[in-house]
Order: C-alpha cells, then sequence, then structure tokens
C-alpha cells in the first residue's frame, strides 16, 4: 500500500497523483511503469512514472480516465492509500547523446516525456518537444516541459494553441522542410504511435515507441503483453515496453487492442 | 492388525454436473469416521516403503497410527514435523507417483489413501484447534532475504526462522502463494487455505513484503549488503508458446495468462472483481499436465459448452495426476489426443479455428516416451473461440537478468547445488522451479527445506 500525498485533476479526464513510495523513487528511471490496484476489485493498470523525487521519496502519475479500472483509481483521493503499487518496471529509455532529439507526446505520453526530456538534455542533446491534444486547455506540464526542453512545440486538432491538427501532421511538415533528428522517441495513444512511427520511416530516423499492451503481471509471467517486433515474440512490460517503432507489427498491435471492449462496457456499466 | 480392506475409503465429492457450474472445491474430504477406518488399512510397516516415496519424508506410519488412535492432535504435530504444508500437500501432491506408489498395500491392493489422511488432519487442525506457534530459538542475529513467497521460498522461510535467523519475504505479486494462488483453480486448491497456511509464517515472525520485484527494486547485489543470504525460490513463470502462425490472436492466452486472471484476479467473480476474462462456447486447451487440466476444466465452470483439450501423445503418457485427468474426463472435457495444432487461422484478429494434425506414436525419445510423429495429410480443423496454450513454463529470467554473476543452465534454470542449495554467487541460494524447471509443490517445499539448511550451515560456519 501506498499513501496518495496529492491528488490533482490537472486537466478534464487527467489526473495526477503524487505518492509516497521512497524506494521507488530510488531506483526509478525515464520511461519506466509501476502497476497499481486501486482497490481489493480491481485490475492491474500499469502507469508511467512521469516525475519522482528521490529526496522527498515521491513518484508522480499521470493518468487517463477511461474505463473501470482508472475510474476506481480517480475515485482515490489525498490522504488515501492505494491497494497496490508495484515497481519500477520495465527497461528505461537508452539516455545518451544522439544530438537532436525529438520527443512526441499526447495524453499520459506528455508527462511521459518530461522526465526523458530532463535525462536527455542533461547528457547534452539538443531537445525538441512536441505536446499534443485535442485542444488547448487539455495540454498540461507546458512550462515543465519548456524547463527542461530547447523547444516545445504544440499542436492541437482544433487549432487553439500551435498547429491545428496532429503531432505526426506538424513532425511531417518539418521534416519536408529539411529538420533532422538524430532520434524520435513517441509516448501517448497506440494510434499517435503508430503515425509517427509511419511519419520518420521514410526518412530513416529511427524511432522508439513506448507501447502499452494489456498488461497482468508486469513481471513476464502472463504473456498478455506479447507483441511481434522484427518478427518476434517479445513481452513489453520485460524486454520493453520501448520498441522500435519501425519494427513492430502494427496490425496485430491495433487487433490486442480490442481484446476486452465487451467486458470493459460491462464493468463501466456497473460503476 | 485385522483382515486387509483392499480398496480406499472412497472421498465424497460433489456431482460433476453441480460442479462445474461453480468454483467450489471438489473433494469434500474425508469425515472422522472415515478417516479413521482408512487409517486402519495401514499396516504400520516396520520399514515404512511409502516414506522412501515422500520428498519430504514425513513419518506416514507415525501420523497416521494417531489418526487410526484418534490421536489428531498428536498426528498433526507429527506431520508438520517435516511438512509446514499438508493442507496443501495433502490436495496436490500426485500421491500415485510417491508417497502411494511405494506403499506396500497397492502391491496387491489399493495402496492407503495418505494424501487424503494428510489432508484430513491439517483440515481438522484448521478447523478445530487454535494453531500452536512453535516456540522459536534465540536470535542468531543473521538475516535472510528469501525471494518469492511460492512453496519452495515459504518452507525455507519457515525452516529459518526455525533456526533462529530473521527473515523476510520479497514477493513480486500483491499475494503471496507463488503457483498455490495465481495458478492452481480455487476448486483444486482453496485460496483460504493457503493464505492460512501463509499466516502461520508471518505468525513465526516472518515479514511479507508483497508488490516487490527484486531486480528491479533492488539487485542481488544491494539485497547482500542489507542480509546475510539469500534464498531465490522465484519459479518458473515464463510461458511457453508454440512458435506456430496464429498466435498472437485475441483470445489466445497462455495457461499463466488465463489462470491468473482467474484465480489471482479473481476474474470468475465478474464483473465484482473488475478483471475480465474471455467466456467462449468452444475453448481449446493444448497441453496435458495438471496444468492444462486446470484451464480445460476452469474454462467449464466459465460457461464453455465445449471444453477440447489438445494432447500430442496418449493419454498413458499425459503428466498430469491421474486424479485430474479423471476429474476432468467425469466433466466432460473432449480429449483430442494424438493430436498436434500447426496453426490457428483468426478473423479481424480473433482466433476461430485451431488447425491440428493428428500424431501416431514411434520410438521413445530422451525422455523415455515414444515420440509422436506427425500423420502426413490427417489434417483436421477445430472450430474454437478461445485457445489456451499449456505446454509448459521456464523460469522468469528477471533475475538473472540483473544478476550477471549469477550462472543459468541453457534451460535457463539457476545452476544450483542440489545438496545445500548454493548457486554460483556467494550467499545466495535457490531452489524449487527456479533451480529445476517446472516440477512439483513437494519437490519445491524439499529444496526449500535443503536450501535452509544450507543456509544455516552457511551462516553458522561463515564457509561458503
Ligand atoms: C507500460 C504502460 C504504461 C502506461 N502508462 C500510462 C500512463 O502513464 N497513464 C495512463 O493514463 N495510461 C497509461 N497506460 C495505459 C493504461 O494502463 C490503460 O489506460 C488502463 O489500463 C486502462 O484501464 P481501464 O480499466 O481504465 O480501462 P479499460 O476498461 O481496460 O479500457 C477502456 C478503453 O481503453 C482502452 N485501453 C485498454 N487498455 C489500454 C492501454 N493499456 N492503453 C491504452 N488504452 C487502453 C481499451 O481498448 C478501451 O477502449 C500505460 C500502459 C502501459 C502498458
Ligand atoms: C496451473 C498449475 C497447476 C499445478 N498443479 C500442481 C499439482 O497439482 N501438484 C503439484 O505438485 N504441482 C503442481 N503444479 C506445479 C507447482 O505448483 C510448482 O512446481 C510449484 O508451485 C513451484 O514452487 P516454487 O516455490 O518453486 O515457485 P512458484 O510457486 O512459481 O512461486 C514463485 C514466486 O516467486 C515470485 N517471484 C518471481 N520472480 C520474482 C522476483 N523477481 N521478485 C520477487 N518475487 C518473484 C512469483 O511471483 C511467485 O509468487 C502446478 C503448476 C501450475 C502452474
Ligand atoms: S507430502 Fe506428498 S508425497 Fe509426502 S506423504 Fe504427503 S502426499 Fe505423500
Ligand atoms: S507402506 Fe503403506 S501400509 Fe506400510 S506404513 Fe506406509 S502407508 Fe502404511
Ligand atoms: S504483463 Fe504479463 S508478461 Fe508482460
Amino acid at each position: 500500500m501506498v499513501k496518495i500525498l496529492h491528488k490533482e485533476h490537472i486537466v478534464p479526464n487527467i489526473h495526477e497523483f503524487i505518492v509516497a513510495a521512497p524506494d521507488i523513487a530510488k531506483k526509478a528511471r525515464a520511461g519506466q511503469f509501476v502497476i497499481v490496484i486501486p482497490d481489493k476489485y480491481a485490475e492491474r493498470i500499469p502507469i508511467t512514472i512521469a516525475d519522482w523525487d528521490n529526496e522527498q521519496g515521491t513518484i508522480s502519475i499521470l493518468f487517463l480516465e477511461i474505463g473501470a479500472g482508472t475510474q476506481s483509481l480517480a475515485a482515490l483521493n489525498t490522504g488515501d492509500e492505494i491497494f497496490s503499487f508495484t515497481g519500477p518496471l520495465g527497461r528505461s529509455f537508452e539516455i545518451k547523446k544522439y544530438g537532436t532529439v525529438g520527443l512526441v507526446g499526447g495524453c499520459y505520453g506528455i508527462g511521459a516525456i518530461y522526465p526523458l526530456a530532463k535525462a536527455l538534455k542533461e547528457c547534452g542533446n539538443k531537445v525538441v518537444c512536441y505536446s499534443e491534444a485535442r485542444s488547448r486547455f487539455l495540454l498540461y506540464w507546458n512550462e515543465k516541459l519548456e524547463s527542461v526542453a530547447d523547444e516545445v512545440r504544440y499542436s492541437t486538432t482544433d487549432g487553439s494553441l500551435g498547429s491545428k491538427g496532429h503531432s505526426h501532421d506538424l513532425l511531417k511538415e518539418n521534416l519536408e522542410s529539411g529538420e533532422y533528428y538524430d532520434m524520435v522517441f513517441a509516448v501517448g495513444c497506440t494510434y499517435m504511435m503508430y503515425k509517427i512511427a509511419h511519419t520518420t520511416k521514410p526518412y530513416g530516423i529511427n524511432t522508439i515507441v513506448s507501447m502499452n499492451p494489456v498488461m497482468i503481471d508486469g513481471t513476464g509471467m502472463c504473456g498478455a503483453c506479447r507483441l511481434e517486433v522484427g518478427g518476434e515474440t517479445k513481452f513489453a512490460c520485460v524486454d520493453g515496453p520501448h520498441f522500435d517503432g519501425h519494427k513492430i507489427n502494427w496490425d496485430i498491435v491495433l487487433d490486442r487492442r480490442k481484446a476486452y471492449i465487451e467486458e470493459e462496457i460491462i464493468s463501466k456499466e456497473r460503476l | 492388525m485385522g483382515k486387509i480392506i483392499p480398496n480406499k475409503n472412497p472421498m465424497r465429492e460433489q456431482p460433476p454436473e453441480e460442479r462445474i457450474k461453480n468454483f467450489n472445491e471438489v473433494p469434500y474430504g474425508y469425515s472422522p469416521e472415515e478417516a479413521i477406518a482408512e487409517a486402519h488399512r495401514c499396516l504400520q510397516c516396520k520399514k515404512p516403503l511409502c516414506v522412501d516415496g515422500c520428498p519430504v519424508e514425513i513419518d506416514i506410519p507415525g501420523f497416521i497410527g494417531f489418526i487410526a488412535e484418534k490421536k489428531f492432535k498428536e498426528g498433526i504435530v507429527r506431520l508438520k514435523e517435516k511438512n509446514i504444508l499438508p493442507a496443501i500437500c495433502g490436495r496436490v501432491c500426485p500421491q500415485e507417483e510417491q508417497c502411494e506408489r511405494e506403499c506396500i498395500l497397492g502391491k496387491k491392493y489399493e495402496p492407503v489413501a495418505i494424501g487424503r489422511l494428510e489432508r484430513f488432519l491439517a483440515d481438522w487442525e484448521r478447523e478445530n484447534i487454535e494453531i500452536e506457534i512453535p516456540v522459536l530459538p534465540k536470535s542468531t542475529g543473521k538475516k535472510v532475504a528469501v525471494v518469492g513467497a511460492g512453496p519452495a521460498g515459504i518452507t525455507a522461510a519457515a525452516d529459518l526462522v526455525r533456526f533462529g535467523h530473521t527473515v523476510e519475504i520479497f514477493e513480486a505479486l500483491h499475494e503471496p502463494g507463488g503457483v498455490l494462488v495465481y495458478g492452481i483453480p480455487e476448486f483444486r486448491l482453496p485460496k483460504a487455505i493457503v493464505f492460512k497456511e501463509i499466516d502461520f509464517l508471518s505468525k513465526m515472525g516472518v515479514r511479507l513484503h508483497t508488490d516487490t520485484v527484486i531486480g528491479m527494486i533492488k539487485s542481488l547485489d544491494e539485497l547482500l549488503e542489507e542480509y546475510d543470504a539469500i534464498f531465490l525460490g522465484t519459479g518458473a513463470g515464463l510461458p511457453w508458446f508454440m512458435g506456430i502462425p496464429g498466435e498472437n490472436l485475441n483470445r489466445l492466452y497462455s495457461a499463466n495468462e488465463y489462470l491468473t486472471r482467474a484465480n489471482l484476479m479473481k476474474a470468475y467473480l465478474f464483473p465484482k472483481y473488475k478483471t475480465p476474462i474471455a467466456k467462449g462456447k468452444r475453448v481449446a486447451t493444448v497441453g496435458g499436465g495438471n496444468v492444462a487440466m486446470d484451464c480445460a476444466r476452469t474454462a467449464l465452470r466459465l460457461g464453455a459448452e465445449e471444453s477440447i483439450l489438445i494432447y500430442r501423445r496418449a493419454k498413458e503418457q499425459m503428466p498430469a495426476r491421474n486424479e485430474e485427468i479423471h476429474h476432468a474426463e467425469e466433466e466432460g472435457v473432449n480429449f483430442q489426443l494424438l493430436t498436434n495444432p500447426i496453426a490457428f487461422h483468426g478473423e479481424n484478429g480473433w482466433v476461430k479455428e485451431a488447425e491440428c494434425i493428428r500424431m501416431e506414436l514411434g520410438e521413445p525419445d530422451d525422455s523415455g516416451r515414444r515420440r509422436p510423429v506427425p500423420i502426413d495429410g490427417s489434417n483436421i480443423k477445430i472450430p474454437v473461440d478461445i485457445v489456451i496454450i499449456a505446454i509448459g513454463n521456464s523460469p522468469n529470467p528477471l533475475i538473472p537478468a540483473t544478476t550477471p554473476d549469477l550462472e543459468i543452465t541453457r534451460k535457463e534454470t539457476i545452476v544450483t547445488d542440489l545438496q545445500t542449495g548454493k548457486t554460483t554467487k556467494r550467499g545466495v541460494f535457490a531452489g524449487g522451479d527456479v533451480a529445476t524447471g517446472a516440477a512439483t509443490v513437494i519437490l519445491a517445499m524439499g529444496a526449500g527445506k535443503t536450501a535452509a539448511k544450507g543456509i544455516h550451515e552457511y551462516l553458522t560456519s561463515g564457509e561458503w
């Protein structure tokens, strides 16, 4: 059990928790995740570690309220205990000097690219972030990102901030006009990551995506999180969750996404 | 000693047509009268062969003798000298290959029902008396970290506290028990029993840390800074797939995923418990061991109209316990023997068909069993809407991957000296499925005991 020290509804539908988890804070690296069970009846939910403070012994998570699981999580408040909280899990991003890096974040991924931007910047990279949402009021952590990146570029579907459209549209434009990245990282919804990988491929830019398949244990024991990468089966929880976006078999990923649609509806109706 | 009674006293159980509609335990267990009657069948051999068949050498005639005299309390004490999890072993040990196979009565008649008697005593104790905490020796001041709360870790921890060491257990999942909790279904091993047995450990002062994945939150070297020795009982949890086309289709599960959803996450109580599990009309399970039987029987209870078991050899070669095969047959599992899947076909990403080929038995292979050989052109297509792959597991690679100086074999098991439990890394011991590959509860417990002795020796002598 870990205690929620601070809860904030940072934008509609996205919550931030700061929890007391000193051992995890000590070990956390950019790109790792935790598995959270909000209460005794809930599912095991994988969530990226968005920030941590080793001195305070805290870690931050950001999550989108979508189905039954994340709704139970959102029902908890400052001062409450989370039933189960396990981490850090998965491998971290590879932090080194690449040169110029592009980091793309959408929904919870905006939070997830923050520690990555920070670490890559500390290594001497030029860091350009792309942050996307449907509208200006759904973007968050703008100042935080701006404080660590060389540049943050926004795109919104309604054009209320930055360029109108998606980050892959903006990235494509920039690449077409001659910009180059030594490495691109994308974190967010599956479709966004798929589009980014698709966009960088013709330019031969290495692109790491942070896959978010259904998971249960997060320790390599169940195989629920399996993906096909370069023709081989990989378990996202222990071999990933970061993979070469150009080697992922996206057809399988997109099919596996819908594995529990019916049950998700039943479970949500009951709440 | 009176006349020999040739057959075991039967154990009452839920009728098959009832039990496939619930997750309650199938056999009810002996009543005291039935247990006493069964205990009287034992010849109280001077040289009891049965004991040789038990991996932890329980004094079988000893505890059975107490049952015959209705001294249940003395019986349970005798039993627990060697086995701290009798309620579990009495239920899941493959007795027909162990103690009961050696029982002298079995040469001509049915052996004494040793497992059932063991279960009886443990259940009697749990239901009737406050379980006594053994008096612990003075603390040695040494600390041991046990990684993994499966049967190997639990047993090692129990022995280590009784040697006077301070013991802490680290478990990756949110519940202790290992396979006993996430794998073996409720209808075969009620979880309340497992938790009660584990509760006994905490009463002896063992601290349990759940939600703690060693290798991630702490490396073995970091643990060694705080603890004088480590026992690794991390099991064999990495599921194998077949490596044939179509295995990433939706509704194709590893046995671990299917059983973990059903047992650990209680998906059979969905939607009260929120973890979903696919309910299909036609469920195919691939494999022939206990794990496969558990999946096929779970599928029935989740409402499958047809639960099909696909196994590439013949029934005689199935590794599952006889009792499980028998229960699966009674419940109507459709056995497709000498049959092997070669591909799974889907529609829009969902599995729809298992394409199989029929097999025949050829020459014996390394395991001494006749090798199944495909019969050319015998392909059949079985319509399915769920497939469960239960063909085996290898050890979880997380710890070896983060501990370069821990040697592993080609089968990914940790290199372990079976006499002492020592690994190739100073201060680190291992046992159970992680050292042997997937085996049995009682062998894992035996390994936990051996390692506890090894650790005790190391801690008292300081010599590696
Ligand atoms: C390594 C990893 C890191 C993640 N990090 C975060 C994070 O930091 N913040 C965050 O909000 N989410 C994150 N996710 C996704 C998060 O785990 C899911 O959103 C969550 O499990 C959904 O649970 P639910 O019960 O609320 O929704 P469900 O009822 O299970 O699903 C509702 C809807 O969401 C879709 N969905 C289901 N699972 C996922 C998934 N894993 N990812 C995306 N959509 C899904 C379903 O298809 C369905 O349409 C991460 C996932 C992984 C694997
Ligand atoms: C479905 C099924 C049915 C079975 N039926 C029978 C039966 O009827 N009879 C029988 O005798 N045997 C049966 N077995 C086999 C038996 O359960 C195992 O041989 C036995 O549980 C092995 O015990 P163990 O302690 O070595 O490992 P496990 O029981 O696997 O326990 C290992 C524990 O370690 C934890 N762990 C792993 N990695 C880490 C880490 N890095 N940090 C912290 N914790 C970690 C795991 O979460 C787990 O809890 C069955 C197995 C299965 C899967
Ligand atoms: S522990 Fe298993 S093998 Fe030993 S006596 Fe009990 S049932 Fe038999
Ligand atoms: S071998 Fe059979 S009859 Fe003899 S002591 Fe053991 S259980 Fe009793
Ligand atoms: S979540 Fe179970 S193996 Fe990855």
